[in-house]
């Protein structure tokens, strides 16, 4: 490739991206150069004005034509804005509560890389929505886990910080492997790792052999990026991951990382999947039969998620398993394959975005208080700090889905895509009766915090700023997409034209 | 004159309560209490306003309101979907609701502003927000906005049970969260079906679409969604098997949330079984007919027979009330005009004869500490004009002609006996039940045997007295000139007829 060919791509598709890079190395520069004793915070200021200057850029770019440079490896249609904006959102917001992280025995020496791992992780989120070839995803896919690795170990001289690094390792880089060998065949199938070339080539697969490995494949990248979407049978890290990473960190990863993960999901179950035939039916895709394997990965995930929540008594190891539950909600729109998926998940997305990190922030704040994570510590936070007491509850309402909330149209979203077209009663039901099983652990939480007394009433919050603003956030998109969902949906419309691009 | 807004300044009037409540300090006592009872009152005005407008012979379709609210679209494509309306309206059968709700609301703030003891702020934002939740119920006019307003009453009462409650207070609003939930799930997944299947949640819409033979939805489909309503809205009644959550509420939550619960929140199960199970689903309700005809004698037994062996006084009540409902459930067996009549009769008028009795729970519970049955006795001799009122509402209970019990429990049975003589013979024992258990308990309270002095036991005094008199002019009103309800219910009935072809 020469600098002719180079100079011929549209960069300005990269804009984005390119913000964060920039500016991910130079907090790595200043870390190195600025004086031992300056506070390491501004560091973290600078990256919430990146990620808001991504912002920006990202909105610039949406409803523009698909661009693709780089011999279609970097792929700019709508899907890939929509969850980028995402995926902006969710670190930024996790940036703030990052700034204010502030654990009893510190962690001056390593604030610095703190915050730019946050950023490198989410540059390989970003290009993860935006690849559109095999190996970009991957890559993509392993610098956020790298980077997120680091995070959970961050605090080098706590026990359950590292612990919660080397699983996370173990299990990160099983799965990575079985994913990867799940592209190998796709790859040797077609010979080709570009996910539009893939797509065509299989499209004249007609040997059933052929067809069998492919879903063999599709097994096995299924189930090894279920890691990402912390649903089963990879689910087990996230309770011990959660439970010992510091607060931001989890928040990060049961946010975004989730997000990405539903992001190559969908980029390369329906590019790849969608296109080759099935056994037996020619006309329709094989993907259409892998439908009961997701189905059943959705069932077992609400299930797992949602029953084992209820035993729980470290509050970040119940949001772990709460966030294993909605991410089989999500796979329930994900089964349906209806005409409004991508719309049920990329709002259920935004909604979780909203109402997990803003719980997110309230926990940081009771349990560096606390200096532990138990459910009870909850105990009396009305009497302690009402709004905080209000603000949790009302995330614990969304989260549970009820009307009135973000949540509740999330869900209504998923339901309508499960009863549109081919139902799926079943599944359906599933998710509605362990919605109704999640109450019990979400409102667990409020008794503790409405009806019991404090154990100590000593002392009044101090609310960082950095989490005010997280919290103010959370609150204000909690409601208004509860209230006026059509907001985030004419967005979607007028700007993304509905992600009619995706397999352009 | 344009009338559209009224609806939506009706539902979300308490709402302005709320946002002033949260200006006050928490100390203000008589502020807040003044404020909880005035954030009740627009709305009962406009109620009443509206009772007036269809008494003047206007149409209540003038205050029918419906903007464009939600549209889910598919991908690719421009034109919504699916799309969701923000509709109100009203039929005469809406309105009796509306106008119940609203008076038993604010009687109950009356009552709270007496009862309750502690953390009035916090009660009364709650007790806000759950009244805007069953004006929206008793108002929408699509099944998704039903079902929004629906569970926005789970959310107030759970924290008004758990919080301001008895001794197993937490208890109760557990099994109340758990048993509801399970029922709004149920019920959410007909209407998404439903939505799924047709494209629309209009309630009107959805009656004349399954008229029509033409739909898409086999009868088989539609039974199983008639069946599925009846187990939605039997938690909420509740009917037999899916009571036990409704009697630990009435034991253990405050008395001014039970005026509300047995007055209105049960009542959103009748009205959900009669304005969507028999309104969407006519024909299929003709099959389950005797099935509910069973139901309902078997709610009127049980619970008349187990009410006879309570020795507390609210334990007596939350059987009566599921033995009430149980008349509820013969008058829509029926499936005729007479039967449905009594049914809806006998959804305003327990309403309104529970929420007596439960005031006067709370009165005696206040200056007695107890209500049980035994330690009451000969309460009369203390309290003589409490005493009154509470065998004049036992009487009204019982069905005593003149009051609003008699016209209901009457009309109901007229129906049945129409088209089940068996059942409803079987179910005549109940109202002898009726009659046995209540003057038990409450001649057991009034002149029973002593068990300590009631000198110095304050009577009914100032403001207690409005609840207790509205409430018993409204029971006595209904009894002897019953056409203040049923002139409303005239189109509602004739609808529902013809949708069953009676």
């Amino acid at each position: 490739m020469d600098i002719q060919t180079l100079q011929q791509f549209n960069w300005s598709a990269m804009t984005p991206e390119f913000i964060i890079l920039g500016v991910a190395a130079l907090l790595t520069l200043l870390d190195l150069f600025i004086p031992k004793h300056l506070d390491r915070r501004i560091l973290g200021w600078i990256g919430i004005a990146a990620i808001l200057g991504a912002i920006v850029s990202v909105l610039s770019l949406a409803g523009g034509q698909v661009t693709s440079i780089l011999h279609d490896t970097f792929r700019l249609d709508s899907f890939a804005i929509a969850f980028k904006l995402l995926l902006l959102a969710g670190s930024g917001l996790v940036l703030f509560l990052a700034v204010s992280y502030e654990p009893k025995d510190g962690m001056e020496e390593y604030r610095g890389e703190f915050y730019y791992l946050f950023l490198t992780a989410l540059l390989g989120a970003m290009v993860m929505t935006s690849s559109g070839d095999l190996i970009t995803l991957f890559i993509g896919l392993e610098l956020l886990s790298i980077s997120s690795y680091i995070l959970a170990g961050i605090r080098k001289y706590h026990v359950q910080s590292n612990e919660s690094a080397m699983k996370y390792v173990i299990n990160g880089s099983i799965s990575s492997a079985i994913t990867l060998f799940g592209m190998s065949y796709v790859y040797g199938l077609t010979g080709s790792t570009n996910l539009l070339e893939i797509a065509k080539g299989l499209l004249t697969v007609q040997d059933t052999q052929h067809s069998y490995l492919l879903g063999l494949a599709f097994l096995m990248i299924f189930v090894g990026l279920s890691f990402k979407l912390a649903a089963a049978p990879f689910h087990m890290w996230a309770p011990d991951v959660y439970q010992g990473a510091p607060t931001p960190v989890t928040a990060f990863l049961s946010v975004v990382s989730k997000i990405a993960g539903f992001v190559i999901v969908i980029r390369i179950l329906l590019t790849v999947f969608g296109s080759a035939a099935s056994v037996g039916h020619p006309n329709q895709p094989i993907l259409l039969d892998m439908q009961d394997y997701i189905a059943f990965i959705a069932g077992v995930t609400m299930i797992i998620g949602n029953v084992v929540a209820l035993r729980q008594s470290n509050i970040k190891r119940m949001f772990a398993y709460s966030s294993i539950a909605h991410a089989g909600y999500i796979l329930v729109a994900l089964t349906t394959l209806s005409s409004n998926m991508f719309y049920s998940i990329w709002f259920y997305l935004l909604a979780y975005l909203f109402m997990n990190l803003g719980a997110f922030a309230v926990i940081q704040v009771v349990t560096e208080k606390t200096g532990s994570a138990r459910i009870a510590d909850f105990a009396g936070l009305y009497k302690r700090s009402p709004v905080l007491a209000v603000i949790m509850g009302l995330l614990l309402v969304s989260l549970a889905g009820f009307p009135g909330t973000a949540g509740f149209i999330g869900k209504l979203n998923i339901f309508l895509g499960a009863f549109y077209g081919e139902p799926h009663y079943v599944l359906a039901s599933i998710m509605i009766a362990t919605t109704v099983v999640s109450y019990f652990y979400y409102f667990g939480v409020m008794t503790q915090m409405f009806f019991r007394p404090a154990s100590d009433e000593t002392g009044k919050f101090n609310i960082p700023f950095g989490i005010i603003v997280v919290l103010v956030i959370a609150v204000a998109g909690s409601v208004l997409f509860g209230i006026l969902p059509n907001t985030a949906f004419d967005f979607m419309t007028n700007n993304l034209n509905n992600l009619a691009d995706f397999f352009s | 004159m344009n009338l559209h807004w009224i609806l939506s300044i009706l539902v979300f009037s308490p709402l302005l309560g709320i946002v002033v409540l949260a200006l006050l300090p928490k100390t203000q006592e008589k502020v807040i209490k003044a404020v909880g009872l005035l954030a009740t009152v627009p709305a009962l005005l406009l109620a009443l306003a509206a009772y007036l407008h269809f008494q003047w012979g206007k149409d209540l379709a003038d205050f029918a309101v419906s903007v464009p609210w939600i549209q889910f679209r598919g991908m690719g494509t421009q034109e919504p979907v699916f799309s969701v309306y923000y509709e109100l309206g009203m039929s005469g059968f809406q309105m009796l609701l509306v106008v119940l709700t609203a008076v038993v609301a604010t009687l109950s703030a009356i009552a709270a502003a007496k009862f309750v003891k502690k953390e009035w702020k916090g009660y009364f934002m709650l007790f806000l927000l759950l009244e805007t939740g069953m004006l929206g119920v008793f108002t929408a006019e699509n099944l998704i906005l039903f079902f929004i307003f629906f569970e926005i009453t789970l959310i107030p009462t759970f924290f008004l049970i758990g919080k301001w409650g008895y001794f197993e207070r937490e208890k109760a609003a557990y099994s109340f969260l758990i048993y509801n939930g399970l029922g709004s799930a149920v019920l959410l997944i007909v209407i998404m079906i439903l939505f799924g299947k047709t494209g629309t949640t209009n309630i009107d819409l959805l009656t004349q679409m399954m008229a029509d033979p033409n739909v898409p939805l086999s009868s088989d489909l539609k039974l199983g969604l008639l069946i599925a309503l009846l187990i939605a809205f039997g938690v909420k009644l509740p009917i037999f098997p899916l009571h036990s959550w409704m009697l630990k509420v009435h034991v253990q939550a405050p008395p001014s949330v039970v005026m509300i619960h047995s007055g209105i929140l049960l009542k959103i199960g009748a009205y959900g079984l009669i304005r969507f199970g028999m309104g969407i689903f006519p024909e299929q309700f003709k099959t389950l007919a005797t099935l509910i005809a069973v139901l309902g004698v078997i709610n009127l037994l049980y619970g008349a027979f187990l009410a006879f062996i309570q020795t507390d006084f609210k334990m007596v009540l939350a059987y009566s009330s599921i033995s009430h409902m149980g008349i509820v459930l013969i008058g829509l067996a029926a499936m005729n005009e007479a039967g449905v009549q009594g049914a809806i009769f006998q959804v305003v008028s327990h309403g309104l004869i529970s929420a007596l009795l439960f005031f006067l729970v709370g009165v005696l519970y206040e200056r007695t500490d107890t209500s049980l049955i035994e330690n009451l006795g000969g309460m009369a001799k203390g309290m003589p004009i409490a005493a009154g009122f509470l065998l004049a509402g036992a009487l009204a209970s019982l069905g005593l002609p003149g009051m609003s019990g008699f016209v209901s429990e009457f009309m109901a049975f007229l129906g049945l006996f129409k088209e089940l003589p068996w059942v409803a013979a079987v179910g005549t024992i109940g109202i002898i039940m009726t009659a046995a258990y209540l003057l038990r308990a409450v001649l057991g309270m009034t002149y029973g045997k002593a068990h300590r002095e009631f000198t110095g036991v304050l009577d009914l005094k100032g403001v207690e007295f409005v609840p207790v008199v509205v409430l018993m002019l409204l029971i006595v009103l209904i009894g002897v000139y019953p056409s203040v309800l049923s002139a409303p219910l005239q189109t509602t009935l004739e609808t529902i007829m013809l949708g069953i072809g009676g």
